[in-house]
């Protein structure tokens, strides 16, 4: 990746002159990774901006409460989802590069869950918190959906580098628990309908086959032995 | 009009007797023994309380809920399980013709057009709560008559204790059908006090307009101090029996749906509140009565019955 974007042959010749162009070099790297981590924050939060416009305009429908609960809740997974998908896809076709990218998609989960609780808890429950408690208290589903956040609020407080630094190797043990998070996720989506509909079952099985790349990719270094260590090292370790 | 013209039955079945009875002298015999004697149980009133009075029944000064939202907004899994699926996808439903099948522990049974049951009976327009039982709810101006009318036409025999209803099976019309989400076709009953009660309407319209596909047309049931999935939509059969009927969503899940379904906020569904309700249209939530606030004229029904466990 660094290669494809080293000074021109040209320059190398002079030292100071590949010493500046790599600098440059640097410098528009560092350039398009904000700029390509600020375009994915405007991707992520489009369905956010899209829905606050609906709300204004009346576009929500008959139910808008239920519309914002359901509209939330279906991107959180959507974007659990594509979180959980980085790490299949980057060592299916080699883009390392996906893996910075992760974060910031685990960061968006959690703020779509959490304007799905959010919601719930203060628009269609109104504030009243003692109903939120029965409700997590006494009700599965809810409960599930629960601890799902709460998961999520623990994986999102600790996803900054320094977190990631302190933690060392407990990092990585810890954000596995995001594995979890899609099995209560599949479950509460799954349980909150009144019969088996289809969308709750497609993302159940989504989850299991990303969950069991992930079995297979171990399961297959593992037996490959230590000739076949991966060849790629990356800043993040794997999830 | 004849009698015969509204029942179409089997020769042998029918009696000279029957075939030149007037409806109206029909009509006014029932009623001196089973309508006087229902209306006065559940209205408290005296014995004088004939038809006409009636009219006016459990009426509410509500807001109404908007025509759009009640025709958009509907749960009706013969055509797929999201809300606006019912009014989006049952364009190739076709309800005409359209005949009722009445059968069971009937003296005059067999299957009847659609215009000549509605064309019998005056026509009502009664203003209901209606709460689903996912909790939200809406205020409906129906048309219809009262199912007790044309039940006293076809005249239960003694035996029978309860009405079982069935909706229309077609699968090439109802794309919800093509798939397994409930045991169709769908199924709901009651026991025949409850379909003998003044307040149960079979509607034809609402809005003063004739039913949509959506709303369950052509005729469909209506009883406003149960959850929503009684009042069951597309009627074809109507058959009176002694034993207590199966109901879809009791098949599907007994422990979430009962067979009774009245309205209860003090008896929950295993996985939400039923304390209280969403008005559509309103902000806020609202406290759930007990019956759908109908407590005055449906609570001697239940008398000394455990609703919680007769969810």
């Amino acid at each position: 990746m660094r290669a494809a974007r080293a000074a021109p042959e040209l320059d190398r010749s002079r030292t100071g002159a590949a010493a500046s162009a790599r600098g440059r070099d640097k410098a528009a790297v560092k350039r398009w990774r904000r700029v390509s981590h600020l375009a994915l924050w405007a991707l992520t939060l489009t369905p956010a901006v899209v829905t606050v416009v609906h709300t204004f305009t009346g576009n929500l429908g008959v139910n808008p409460i239920e519309t914002l609960t359901h509209r939330t809740g279906w991107w959180a997974i959507v974007i659990l989802a594509l979180t959980l998908t980085v790490t299949p896809l980057r060592r299916l076709l080699g883009w390392n590069w996906l893996v910075r990218y992760r974060r910031q998609l685990g960061l968006g989960a959690f703020i779509y869950a959490s304007l799905h609780l959010g919601i719930y808890a203060f628009l269609d429950l109104g504030l009243d918190l003692s109903i939120l408690a029965e409700d997590i208290a006494e009700r599965p589903f809810i409960t599930v959906g629960f601890t799902a956040w709460l998961l999520l609020l623990a994986l999102a407080l600790t996803s900054t580098t320094a977190s990631m630094r302190r933690l060392g190797k407990r990092w990585t043990t810890l954000h596995r628990l995001v594995y979890v998070v899609a099995g209560l996720v599949s479950l509460h989506y799954i349980w909150g309908q009144k019969v088996l509909e289809t969308q709750p079952i497609v993302f159940a099985a989504l989850f299991a086959v990303l969950l069991m790349s992930r079995a297979v990719y171990s399961w297959r270094k593992r037996r490959a032995g230590p000739r076949t260590l991966p060849r790629r090292t990356t800043t993040e370790p794997p999830s | 009009m004849s009698i015969n013209r509204l029942i179409e039955i089997p020769e042998e079945e029918v009696t000279p007797e029957e075939v030149y009875l007037s409806r109206r002298s029909f009509m006014r015999g029932a009623a001196a023994v089973t309508l006087g004697a229902v209306a006065s149980r559940a209205l408290g009133q005296s014995e004088e309380s004939g038809g006409g009075d009636l009219s006016e029944l459990g009426q509410t000064d509500e807001a109404l809920t908007d025509y759009e939202a009640i025709t958009t907004y509907n749960n009706f899994y013969e055509f797929g399980y999201d809300k606006s699926d019912p009014s989006r996808r049952s364009g190739d439903f076709v309800t005409e013709p359209w005949s009722i099948e009445i059968g069971g522990l009937v003296e005059q049974s067999g299957t009847f057009a659609l215009e000549e049951i509605v064309s019998q009976f005056e026509t009502l327009r009664r203003t209901y709560r209606l709460r689903c039982v996912e909790a939200w709810s809406m205020v409906i101006p129906w048309n219809g008559f009262m199912l007790r009318d044309l039940l006293e036409v076809v005249k239960p025999t003694a035996e029978a204790r309860f009405v079982a209803f069935e909706t229309v099976y077609r699968p090439e019309q109802m794309p919800g059908q093509r798939r397994d989400l409930l045991p169709w076709p769908y199924v709901e009953g009651l026991r025949l006090d409850e379909a003998m009660h003044p307040l149960t309407l079979l509607a034809t319209g609402l809005y003063d307009q004739p039913l949509k596909n959506a709303n369950g047309a052509p005729i469909r049931l209506v009883v406003p101090w149960k959850y929503g999935f009684k009042s069951i939509k597309s009627i074809v059969k109507i058959t009176l029996t002694a034993e207590q009927p199966p109901s879809t969503w009791n098949i599907y899940a007994p422990h979430e749906y009962g067979f009774y379904a009245n309205v209860n906020p003090d008896v929950d569904h295993p996985r939400w509140s039923q304390a209280t309700e969403r008005r559509i249209g309103e902000f806020r939530r609202r406290d759930t009565l007990m019956f759908n606030g109908y407590g005055d004229l449906v609570a001697d029904l239940y008398e000394g019955m455990d609703l919680v466990r007769n969810f």
